[in-house]
């Protein structure tokens, strides 16, 4: 059995964030455990720039961003195995990993940090009708393919979905000389950055096709053709609008799911919206001294919230492997109401507050000239106007400590006023749509 | 006069400018801050873009190592750089920073690599 004070599974931004933080609070004898062949996580395939606007008032692409906090780490001597896979965990904190040179391994460890990430929802998770031809990708799995192992997916591209990865990926394909017909999406607007919209689509002439749908996958080995039709508000295909798109690849940008199923495994307790563990002020989870961060608690669109996060979950780390975190005192409840879909984190303990506490939550629909509004057991502590808020973007609010005095089981409650709405559009929940 | 609207790509606030020409001359609405002003009088006389890719590497973990110019070029000059990296062959060890390709179309701008490997 090795030993060590705290381990931290998945060496992503979260991860290495988390860990280096958990040092530079005093303690040692760190392991970060990842599967892959280096560390880095997801930004090691996001070669594009616009990383570290907060972190380091800079622009940089994701592995500039991943190499500053991978350098800081090593210089700290913070140890770490690559190629590894962590099995199992349970509530005692023990995990089991293996990798090709050490074998099977036991790990006791004092506290835990969870950063594991998301995974991309597939073609599966939305059954699109027709037979399984070569050339249907995720946006991920191309976009690292492209921009790592070299390997071009395909010539003639559709992408389904408009987040900020199935945008990328039209631009990049489209450097890389192939020719995006279009890029369908199912909302009525896309879930992704405006200026992602510009820069990757109306750069170089790509339609994007708001409240359309893939109907059809045409060919047996190889995509021949994608048909794409229009839908209602109900989102259902409208008859008689279907049109044909001749191409070889499909590429899906339709999500991410948080990578809970260690935490789930292990007797985490889940929130049900955001698809991650239900998280303290401190980033800890149900189980004592189990602590997460990153995209495996809610998915994040900016890294730079990871890190801001994952440092509180470093630090809490290191708070509870040296008895300095507070268990006394009341617990608060936090609740997105009425236009906000979840709060994290869900349980405060003031007792463990500095000065402020951050929230952070996103919207269920699209929102222009709102007022957000907190509110504890009932008195509204806060009020901010909104011009402009949309489920892709994140939103924060900052709660001053002494707002926080007061009885236990007490409700933080936020919510959306609207003072007018000017647009409205219906928002399904992307899982379910 | 005429009046272009325009989505400032500079941070991803993605503020909507409106930008109004009147004889050569160009004012910004509706940026929040310095940089967008700058963005919308140069997107409708310079347009300019930062490219990312990658070029071949041997000898490293992978087989491509990703590169970015370290400033904007002319939008209608992305293409031709993509074309101008197809050629490019490094050899491991090599440092984030490193030059790739010096002052590309004479503008200035370098393309160097983004990681080390
Ligand atoms: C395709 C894509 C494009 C993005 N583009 C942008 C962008 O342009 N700008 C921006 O600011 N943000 C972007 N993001 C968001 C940002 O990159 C993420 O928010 C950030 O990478 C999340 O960090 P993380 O450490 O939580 O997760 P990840 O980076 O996913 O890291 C998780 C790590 O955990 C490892 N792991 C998982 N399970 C195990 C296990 N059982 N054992 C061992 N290791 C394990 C994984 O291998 C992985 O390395 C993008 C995200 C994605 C998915
Ligand atoms: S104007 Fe300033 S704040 Fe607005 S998008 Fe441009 S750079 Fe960002």
């Amino acid at each position: 059995m090795l030993n060590y004070n705290v381990v931290v599974i998945g060496g992503g931004p979260a991860g290495l964030a988390a860990a280096i933080e958990a040092k530079k609070n005093g303690v040692d004898n760190i392991l970060v455990i990842e599967r892959d062949r280096e560390l880095g996580g997801i930004l090691q395939q996001c070669i594009h720039n616009g990383f570290g606007l907060h972190e380091f008032k800079e622009e940089l692409t994701g592995p500039e961003y991943a190499e500053r906090f991978i350098v800081e780490l090593r210089n700290m001597g913070i140890e770490y195995k690559l190629d590894t896979m962590v099995l199992d965990m349970n509530q005692n904190k023990t995990i089991s990993a293996i990798n090709s040179t050490d074998g099977f391994m036991n790990i006791q460890a004092k506290a835990i940090v969870l950063a594991m990430g998301c995974r991309e929802r597939t073609r599966g998770a939305i059954s699109i009708p027709g037979a399984r031809p070569a050339g249907v990708f995720t946006a991920g799995t191309a976009q690292r393919f492209v921009n790592m192992e070299g390997y071009m997916v395909g010539k003639k591209v559709v992408i389904l979905g408009s987040g900020d990865i199935g945008l990328i990926m039209a631009r990049r394909m489209t450097l890389e000389g192939a020719q995006v017909q279009a890029v369908a999406e199912l909302m009525p607007f896309s879930g992704g950055l405006t200026r992602n919209i510009v820069q990757c689509l109306d750069d170089y002439g790509i339609p994007l096709l708001l409240s359309h749908t893939i109907t059809e996958i045409k060919g047996r080995d190889r995509v021949e053709g994608i048909v794409i039709a229009q839908v209602d508000e109900k989102f259902k295909p409208i008859p008689g609008t279907e049109k044909e798109f001749e191409c070889d690849t499909l590429l899906l940008s339709v999500g991410l799911i948080p990578e809970n199923e260690l935490s789930v495994q292990a007797g985490v307790d889940m929130d049900r919206i955001t698809s991650g563990p239900i998280v303290n002020e401190a980033m800890e989870t149900n189980i004592e001294g189990v602590f997460a961060c990153g995209n495996v608690v809610h998915v994040h669109d900016l890294v730079d919230f990871v890190t801001a996060e994952s440092r509180r979950a470093g630090a809490s780390a290191a708070k509870y492997v040296n008895n300095e975190l507070k268990k006394e005192g009341t617990t608060l409840k936090t609740e997105g109401k009425n236009g906000v879909r979840y709060i994290v984190p869900q349980v405060v303990r003031p007792e463990n507050i500095d000065k402020t506490l951050d929230l952070f939550m996103r919207v269920d629909n699209v929102y222009h000239n709102v007022e957000m509004v907190v509110k504890i057991d009932g008195k509204e502590v806060k009020r901010m106007k909104k011009r402009h808020v949309a489920p892709g973007e994140m939103e924060s609010v900052k709660i001053k400590k002494e707002d926080l005095s007061c009885a236990d089981g007490s409700k933080i409650e936020v919510y959306l006023e609207k003072e007018a709405c000017l647009k409205k559009e219906v928002y399904l929940e992307k899982e379910g749509a | 006069m005429k009046k272009h609207e325009l989505v400032c790509i500079v941070c991803p606030m993605g503020c909507r400018l409106d930008v109004i020409e009147e004889k050569e001359k160009y004012t910004v609405l509706g940026n929040k801050c310095p940089r967008g002003k700058d963005y919308g009088v140069k997107e409708l006389t310079n347009p300019t873009r930062v490219v990312t890719s990658t070029v071949k590497i041997e000898g490293g973990l992978l087989n491509r190592i990703p590169v970015k110019t370290n400033g904007d070029i002319p939008k209608d000059k992305v293409f031709e750089c993509m074309k101008l990296l197809d050629k490019i062959q490094l050899k491991a060890p090599v440092k984030a920073g490193d030059i790739v390709l010096k002052n590309i179309f004479n503008t200035g701008i370098d393309v160097v690599t983004s990681r080390s490997m």
